[in-house]
């Protein structure tokens, strides 16, 4: 029996959507059977992350209300063959799906694979009480901001209220640089406020506007910072432990070379 | 970053509280305590109850007219209780 995953923030923009993709896409590369699920009805967005835009047919709409059987609705990754998606219906109305119905396909799900990811839309109202009515767990992923940071306290308050009592915190989009002079909080900052556990950190980096771009998920590529705190992170849902990723390191002489090279 | 505060920070002159940092989570604190609050009017009720017990030991309260509430400032947020005290008990021993 698998594991049903929320991936939540409460706040739009912040990065729920390309954690998903690439926390998704890094199980898948640790062996695992992965499905995820976007419940963004009306504004669906995993499938372009992912790159699957022209291979959707049937969608979780179509899904819940037996237009189709659920399989016929997942679609299979370009390169991992035990990766999945179902995505969101782009057309129908936000309160197509109830939570009875989520709940009922979360437990289908979880039969068939090891981990269920599921992104859930900005917001508290339908769609996030959709998105975590068959969640076990979920990932809170914030950025340094005041309203991010506030949004997420409030996202946590509510998971806790839903019986999902130990929330864990990703914060996204950390610059080295401002956190040293003072001018953005730091993880430490951020823990203090909100009293969670912490899943993983993940640096700026204009590598993920360069996937989103290409639709690869940046873990895909072995010198991408934030790809290799992506696969960090899915390796700590997985079980294992592994410390923190140094956002000082420096990319070494031969990487930042090869990366010029890359972009002549 | 302006000028003033690059060389403030230069020649070490920059304090922890001029920090926009320090802003931001001095900011947060406060509405956070707010927001928080909002969300559980049960956790207020429970401070409502307890304190009722604990001044009740030393006075006679009019528990109907007993209020407790934040109130918030510039300077902060406060716990602000106004609670009739009918009668003082008297020292026992």
């Amino acid at each position: 029996m698998g594991k049903v995953i929320v991936v939540t923030s409460g706040k739009g923009g912040v990065g729920k959507t390309t954690t998903t993709a690439n926390v998704g896409t890094a199980l898948a590369m640790l062996g695992k059977k992965i499905v995820m699920v976007d419940t963004d009805i009306g504004l669906r967005n995993l499938d372009v992350v992912l790159g699957l835009e022209n291979r959707i047919v049937y969608d979780l709409v179509d899904a819940v209300r037996g237009n189709c059987r659920l399989k016929q609705a997942l679609i299979k990754d370009k390169r991992l063959e035990n990766l999945y998606l179902l995505p969101a219906a782009q057309t129908k109305d936000k309160t197509s799906v109830t939570t009875d119905q989520m709940m009922e396909l979360c437990s289908k799900l979880k039969e068939e694979f090891d981990f269920v990811v599921i992104d859930c839309p900005a917001g508290i109202e339908h769609g996030f009480k959709n998105a975590i009515a068959g969640a076990e767990e979920a990932v809170v992923v914030t950025t340094p901001e005041v309203s991010a940071v506030r949004d997420a306290d409030r996202i946590i308050g509510l998971l806790e209220a839903a019986g999902i009592t130990e929330p864990r915190l990703i914060i996204n989009r950390i610059r080295t640089n401002m956190v040293k002079t003072g001018d953005m909080m730091g993880v430490d900052d951020i823990l203090d406020i909100l009293a969670v556990d912490l899943l993983g950190i993940v640096p700026d980096d204009d590598a993920i506007v360069i996937s989103t771009n290409k639709g690869e998920p940046t873990v895909f590529d072995d010198n991408s910072r934030p790809g290799l705190a992506f696969r960090n992170i899915a390796r700590r849902l997985n079980g294992d432990e592994v410390p923190l990723m140094n956002l000082e390191e420096k990319r070494s002489f031969f990487s930042r070379m090869k990366a010029m090279f890359k972009s002549e | 970053m302006g000028f003033t505060s690059m060389l403030g920070r230069f020649f070490g002159r920059d304090e922890e509280s001029s920090l926009s940092k320090t802003m931001a989570k001095e900011r947060l604190r406060l509405v956070l305590v707010h927001d928080r609050l909002d969300m559980s009017e049960t956790m207020m009720e429970e401070l409502r109850t307890d304190l009722i017990a604990t001044i009740g030991k030393y006075m006679e309260i009019d528990q109907e007219a007993l209020e407790v509430s934040l109130s918030r400032d510039d300077d902060g947020v406060a716990l602000v209780a106004n609670i009739p005290v009918k009668n003082v008990k008297r020292q026992v021993g």
